[in-house]
């Protein structure tokens, strides 16, 4: 537990203090964004068992549901942030029939399901309400330093999120849930309620990083908040490192988009030679992630 | 005035897809009895351990439990009224210690707040010293007992056993034995499923026979035996008297 506050409390320090000493404040907000996502991919994949393929969809649900609460209700930013937060968690409720489903049925309906919603807010017969497929502009709100320090408070309350699911019944009993629902229904778990719990709970990250994304950036299309990339980045990241613990999706976001933005851009070539290798590797020697090496080693890793 | 059954299963049904494997069971558990459900293969014993658990809603008749219509009741639910099971080929939470797989179900499973002792409860089922490791880490038997520490850290009234004792040594087998019979003595309703005769003349007050989803005696195992359609289902109609 207390390993596990410090972990929090450095990664949190660090985001909060980085951009007083580096001037690219958006590879440090991105980065911010990809931990804060990854810890959500954690809370459904980690602590359930289902591989959130659409994730972006509440992301892009979140960003969409700042910027119309912006431009139709003129509302403050903070406020709007709510509405995003809303917008994901409506449309966790919305999708949480998939819940049926296992295994790769749900990862495919999950992203099938976020491209749809892709495609409704990018119908231009949507365009007054939505801007289609024109894109979002919200300069009137433009607030790069806000709008970080808000970011590095959802990645703190998301980290805290996580502390509370790995010391707390109700993360042990999520665990339960995704060993064997069966036998979790017979120790008295209620099965279908712990699931959409942790489903709206990952919806709900999601959709705030998303609003602060939208916030961040003012001006973005469709597909930049819907993009498919931010599922699968935030799923590999928490994967690389290790699911079902605190540590192992911070790493693997620090290694991985590390990796990513020193040679990611100049280089893709390589970098994604690199990142083939690296995952391969991953899978065959370490399907745990990184944290189980350290585990390996006799460390104890939060 | 006989006292109230503790379980009473009514005109049972349950079929999958055009396979009556429940058709129209009838049987009752009194608090503190052992009653033992014996049967050959596929004759229902455990699916009808299943639908008493909840995992499937029967499609007929009732199951009435302290006087309550239980059936088609979330599997969750029925563990807060006090029902719990132990599982054929049981399926623990592996990466969990076994001391957390207790405390799960001790957390979640229990209708009242009492306190449960995580390290008795794991010493009466031969599990102390094992508390640290991962499920994972137990043998076959082993989580056979962890099932069973599982169930009974719900409290519960009425516990579905089904065959426990397949793959215990005889010594096993008399420690099982003499715990089910203290968990009964304890006031305590059990259902036990097994193959093992012994076993299930060793634990039981009274048997139920099953054949191909209905029961076809009643009573205790010593008159079981001789009785001509339990014999012949057991070994077939053509043996020589």
């Amino acid at each position: 537990m207390r390993s596990a506050l410090v972990t929090v409390a450095v990664v949190v320090a660090a985001a909060a203090l980085l951009p007083l000493a580096y001037a690219n404040q958006l590879l440090l907000f991105n980065f911010v964004v990809f931990l804060t996502l990854a810890q959500g991919v954690n809370i459904i994949y980690g602590f359930t068992g289902y591989l959130p393929f659409g994730y972006v969809g509440f992301f892009g649900a979140g960003a969409y549901g700042f910027s119309l609460a912006v431009m139709h209700l003129h509302l403050a930013p903070l406020p709007a942030l709510a509405c995003a937060a809303a917008a994901a968690v409506l449309l966790g409720l919305l999708l949480t029939p998939l819940l049926r489903l296992s295994g790769a049925y749900f990862a495919i309906a999950n992203l099938a399901a976020s491209q749809a919603m892709l495609q409704i807010v990018s119908n231009p017969n949507l365009t007054d309400i939505t801007k289609g497929p024109y894109g979002v502009s919200l300069s009137g709100v433009f607030s790069p330093n806000l709008s970080y320090g808000v970011a590095v408070a959802i990645l703190a309350a998301t980290l805290a999120v996580m502390v509370f699911l790995r010391h707390s019944r109700f993360g042990l009993a999520l665990q339960a849930i995704r060993e064997d629902p069966v036998t979790a229904g017979m120790a008295g778990i209620d099965v279908v309620r712990g699931r959409t719990v942790a489903w709206l709970l990952s919806a709900l990250v999601a959709g705030s990083i998303g609003g602060v994304f939208a916030w961040y950036v003012s001006v973005f299309y469709p597909e930049t908040v819907f993009s498919p990339e931010f599922s699968i980045f935030a799923i590999v990241f928490a994967l690389f490192g290790g699911i079902a613990t605190i540590t192992g999706p911070i790493l693997g976001v620090l290694i991985l988009y590390g990796i990513y933005n020193a040679i990611g851009i100049s280089a893709p070539q390589y970098f994604q030679l690199i990142y083939g290798m690296l995952i391969m590797g991953l899978v065959l020697f370490l399907p745990n992630g990184i944290v189980s090496l350290f585990k390996r080693w006799g460390f104890d890793v939060p | 005035m006989s006292p109230e059954p503790l379980l009473a299963v009514s005109g049972l049904v349950k079929s999958f897809g055009g396979l009556v494997v429940l058709d129209g069971v009838n049987f009752h558990v009194m608090p503190g009895e052992i009653l033992g459900l014996v049967g050959p293969n596929g004759s229902g014993k455990t699916t009808c351990i299943n639908v008493i658990t909840g995992l499937y809603k029967p499609q007929a008749g009732s199951i009435t439990y302290r006087g309550r219509a239980v059936g088609g009741l979330p599997s969750h639910r029925l563990v807060h009224l006090g029902i719990n099971r132990t599982f054929q080929v049981p399926k623990p939470f592996l990466p969990l210690t076994v001391r957390q797989n207790v405390e799960v179900a001790a957390a979640y499973g229990r209708p009242d707040d009492l306190a449960v002792d995580i390290d008795a409860l794991l010493a009466s089922v031969g599990l102390d010293g094992h508390a640290g490791k991962p499920a994972a880490a137990l043998n076959s038997i082993q989580q056979k007992m962890l099932d069973l520490a599982r169930a009974l850290a719900t409290g519960p009234r009425l516990l579905c056993v089904d065959e426990l004792a397949a793959g215990l040594n005889p010594a096993e087998l008399d420690g099982v034995a003499q715990k089910l019979r203290d968990l009964a003595r304890g006031g305590m309703g059990l259902l036990v499923v097994e193959h093992l005769m012994g076993f299930i003349d060793q634990v039981t007050d009274r048997v139920i026979v099953l054949n191909a989803g209905r029961e076809i005696f009643e009573g205790v195992l010593a008159e079981a035996v001789r009785d001509r359609q339990v014999v012949d289902v057991f070994l077939g109609t053509d043996h020589d008297d």
